[in-house]
């Protein structure tokens, strides 16, 4: 892992999804990003963007290449994290309707409905105010996004949509239903490249 | 990251449905996987298990449209819901070139990508469907850089390769990828004076033109289609530049389908690892058997409907 003084590095896990616009907003974000496909790549990173793609296909691909226990055993050791949509999905706790074998990694304490707010036709942008970033709304851009039903004692919940949990936070693990990495606004990105920043410095002391 | 060629439907203040961005960004959540060709519901979950990313609903795959001849048509809506009901993963189906009233109906069946595709008989011979008019983002073929373009301009959301379909020969795909790319290359080393002519020769809109030389991309996701049969076809497509991967008749005409379709995801993802890709290829049992593109007649050509 880096040295206190420079930029943290921060792995976009890499099986499949929306990793290239996660890479550049966290580079945009002052952070060294790069993909992680392999244990011993995840290995060298300070905090990991589970990206958007396909909730399914992303947790299968982690059983198979062996990358399931190893993120597991970091998130609970504290390891930064933040998921988008399937990225969500995957640090969910319970998921309410998982299709058979769909294994989650856990980390906040919540149960996620998937496709929660439709498919493609229903898929929509809006405007939603995010606890812990300044300054104007964040442009939400929602595609057969998840929601949050319900949240535990100690999960934060940072963000709502007509209702729903659309953003959580526990300790290091950071969710939202929509992508802000599709809009060029990087301050959901700068949020966590700080959570990341925060937790080198804590474990250095 | 916003395009020229956007919805004008892009106010944040109350939700906002079919928007550019919505549109692409739902094929950005496609990159670096697998479309399945898919006839019945049990095939649809063959190929969710096998960890497909989405599947594309039809009644017939292109081997046996090639096979029967006569005219190919958007699928019986019954078949297309029966396989949204089956999966969880999006829902993609084929409407003819053109037919924008097939468009229309697979919109109001739900489904979450519109493929304009030359696979099926043309309805129109001069007009692409105008993709603006829908919700329902759209994916179409292109075998050059112009022809992504144009379709770009009438609105679509995602480009493929237009490999010949139903062959299992990746031949074709080959040469619509590195025809794209060379193309892209070559613009990036046009200066502002350049790109006009460069725009009449592709005849393709200059805002779009200059945003390409701009970006060294495509302003959408770029997958490939057309002949992949194997892992190492699927992560050959992919070190050539394409995103993800669509597979046609390669696995359910094939005599392990199950195998052959988690064998061409691990090698989509690891596309650049020939260990992974030499573990994924073997014990496959049969491939499709293919037919040669040299010998195919011009009027069988899927790759020529279309301009």
């Amino acid at each position: 892992m880096a040295e206190l003084s420079s930029a943290p590095v921060i792995g976009v896990l890499a099986l499949q999804g929306d990793v290239r616009e996660h890479l550049i907003a966290l580079a945009a974000a002052d952070a060294v990003a790069r993909p992680v496909r392999r244990p011993e790549e995840l290995a060298e990173v300070d905090g990991l963007v589970i990206p958007g793609g396909e909730s399914t296909t992303i947790s299968k691909l982690a059983v198979l290449f062996g990358l399931m226990e190893p993120l597991r055993a970091r998130v609970r050791a504290g390891m930064p994290v933040y998921g988008t949509c399937a990225g969500m999905i995957m640090l969910a706790d319970k998921i309410l309707d998982p299709r058979s074998g769909q294994e989650t990694l856990g980390g906040i304490d919540m149960i996620v409905r998937r496709n929660a707010f439709g498919r493609q036709n229903e898929s929509f942008e809006a405007a939603v105010d995010v606890k812990g970033v300044e300054g104007d709304a964040v442009e939400g851009v929602f595609i057969r996004a998840p929601w949050v039903e319900s949240v535990g004692a100690e999960t934060e919940v940072l963000a709502e949509h007509d209702g729903h949990i659309v953003a959580v936070r526990q300790g290091n693990a950071l969710a939202t239903s929509f992508h802000p990495e599709l809009t060029g606004d990087h301050r959901v990105h700068g949020l966590f490249v700080d959570m990341v920043r925060g937790n080198r410095t804590a474990e250095s002391l | 990251m916003s395009s020229t060629f956007s919805n004008p439907a892009q106010s944040t203040d109350t939700p906002a449905t079919g928007t550019a961005r919505v549109k692409r960004g739902m094929a950005e959540q496609l990159k670096g996987g697998v479309i399945m060709d898919v006839v019945t519901p049990e095939q649809a979950k063959i190929a969710e298990d096998a960890g497909a990313v989405a599947v594309m609903a039809l009644e017939r795959v292109p081997a046996d449209i090639r096979k029967d001849g006569g005219v190919a048509r958007m699928s019986d809506p019954d078949m297309i819901e029966g396989i949204i009901d089956a999966v969880s993963i999006p829902v993609m189906a084929k409407s003819r070139i053109g037919h924008f009233v097939e468009a229309q109906v697979l919109q109001s069946l739900g489904v979450d990508y519109i493929d304009e595709s030359e696979v099926l008989t043309p309805a129109d011979e001069v007009n692409h469907s105008d993709k603006w008019a829908f919700t329902t983002p759209f994916v179409c073929g292109a075998t050059n850089l112009g022809e992504a373009l144009r379709r770009i301009a009438e609105g679509a959301a995602m480009i493929r390769s237009k490999g010949e379909a139903g062959t299992g020969n990746v031949v074709e795909a080959v040469r619509h990828l590195r025809q794209i790319k060379n193309e892209i290359a070559r613009l990036r080393g046009y200066d502002n004076n350049e790109l006009y002519a460069a725009a009449k020769e592709l005849r393709a809109p200059y805002e779009i033109v200059k945003e390409v030389a701009e970006l060294g991309k495509l302003p959408v996701v770029l997958f490939s289609a057309g002949g992949v049969a194997t892992p190492a076809d699927a992560a050959l497509m992919r070190q050539l530049g394409a995103e993800g991967v669509f597979v046609g008749s390669g696995i359910f005409k094939s005599g392990d389908p199950a195998k052959r379709a988690a064998a061409i995801v691990k090698a989509t993802t690891f596309y650049d690892d020939p260990k992974i890709i030499a573990d994924a290829s073997r014990n496959l049992g049969e491939a499709m058997v293919g037919i040669n593109c040299d010998t195919l007649p011009e009027a069988e050509r899927y790759a020529n409907r279309g301009w």
